[in-house]
């Protein structure tokens, strides 16, 4: 083994396995999983495994738990699923935490958000080329929108 | 006084096959799908650490701007691998590069060390290629 090979191999098998945890936790988010039981299977104590896992991601396994929880709840809600439902789908076990740590990521409630991407739906569903860049509807012939005029300034 | 870039266009062969691309592979999300005809959505795709900033999947489809000749050209430029289209950055790209790899990306540029930092290239599903890369903090 050249000294390049034994110099690399364990950085790639740290690596894989801080990977590994992140991909289980994006396949997992939904379940009761048990964070450092990760770190065991890796021969890390829990605080190392920690500290690496921010290292690379910039949040700790567990931060980076709730992020995923809360990105999976965004699009849930953006899919009409009622709040205590998604609460529920995404691995909260309580309503007052989801809505808690919902709020400090996006700045509303669970329930606002499920407001406003309803509304967005409903925009879509009956006017969609209000969402669509009139330069660019342009290119596929819809032109229905209103022109700007210069006398609005 | 430009402020800020909110959206790109990006050419694809096929949305369905691109977004299911940017957001299963690349883990972007998608901010809005609206139909504009039978062919074509304006679909647009965004990571979850910089809101308010769009990628558009646009069709390689005929429309006013592009004639049947445009479109086949355009088409087979990107399939020929012929765009770059912009650079992605991450915390850390042997992270990234592994977990992209094992979702299937093909990568025609391994990790590199570059004098503003790590970079590697892929491409996307249509053809298109973009940089990945960990920025030095001077030029992050």
């Amino acid at each position: 083994m050249d000294h390049r090979s034994a110099h690399t191999y364990p950085k790639l098998y740290f690596y894989r396995r801080i990977v590994q945890a992140k991909l289980f936790i994006d396949a997992h988010y939904a379940e009761n999983i048990e964070l450092y039981g990760m770190a065991d299977e890796a021969y890390y104590s829990k605080f190392h495994f920690s500290r690496k896992f921010k290292e690379v991601y910039r949040y700790t396994p567990h931060q980076y738990l709730v992020f995923v929880r809360i990105e999976n709840a965004m699009r849930l809600l953006a899919s009409g699923m009622a709040v205590a439902a998604v609460c529920k789908a995404v691995g909260f076990e309580e309503l007052s935490s989801f809505s808690r740590l919902f709020k400090r990521r996006t700045g509303m409630n669970p329930s606002v958000y499920l407001l406003k991407q309803q509304a967005l739906h409903k925009q879509i569903a009956e006017a969609p080329l209000t969402l669509v860049p009139h330069c660019f509807a342009y290119q596929y012939g819809l032109v229905e929108k209103e022109q700007f005029q210069t006398s609005d300034i | 006084m430009i402020t800020r870039m909110t959206h790109m266009n990006i050419y694809v062969l096929d949305q369905d096959s691109a977004v299911d691309f940017y957001t299963n592979k690349l883990g972007l999300k998608v901010i809005i799908d609206a139909p504009m005809n039978k062919d074509a959505r304006w679909l647009t795709v965004g990571t979850a650490e910089q809101p308010g900033f769009e990628i558009n999947l646009t069709p390689v489809h005929e429309s006013l701007l592009h004639s049947k000749d445009t479109v086949d050209a355009l088409r087979d430029l990107i399939k020929k691998g012929t765009f770059g289209v912009g650079i992605f950055t991450c915390t850390d790209i042997m992270a990234t590069y592994e977990e992209l790899k094992a979702k299937g990306v093909e990568f025609i540029k391994p990790p590199t060390k570059e004098f503003y930092g790590t970079e590697a290239l892929f491409k996307d599903d249509s053809g298109n290629w973009f940089s990945l890369a960990q920025l030095t903090p001077v030029n992050a």
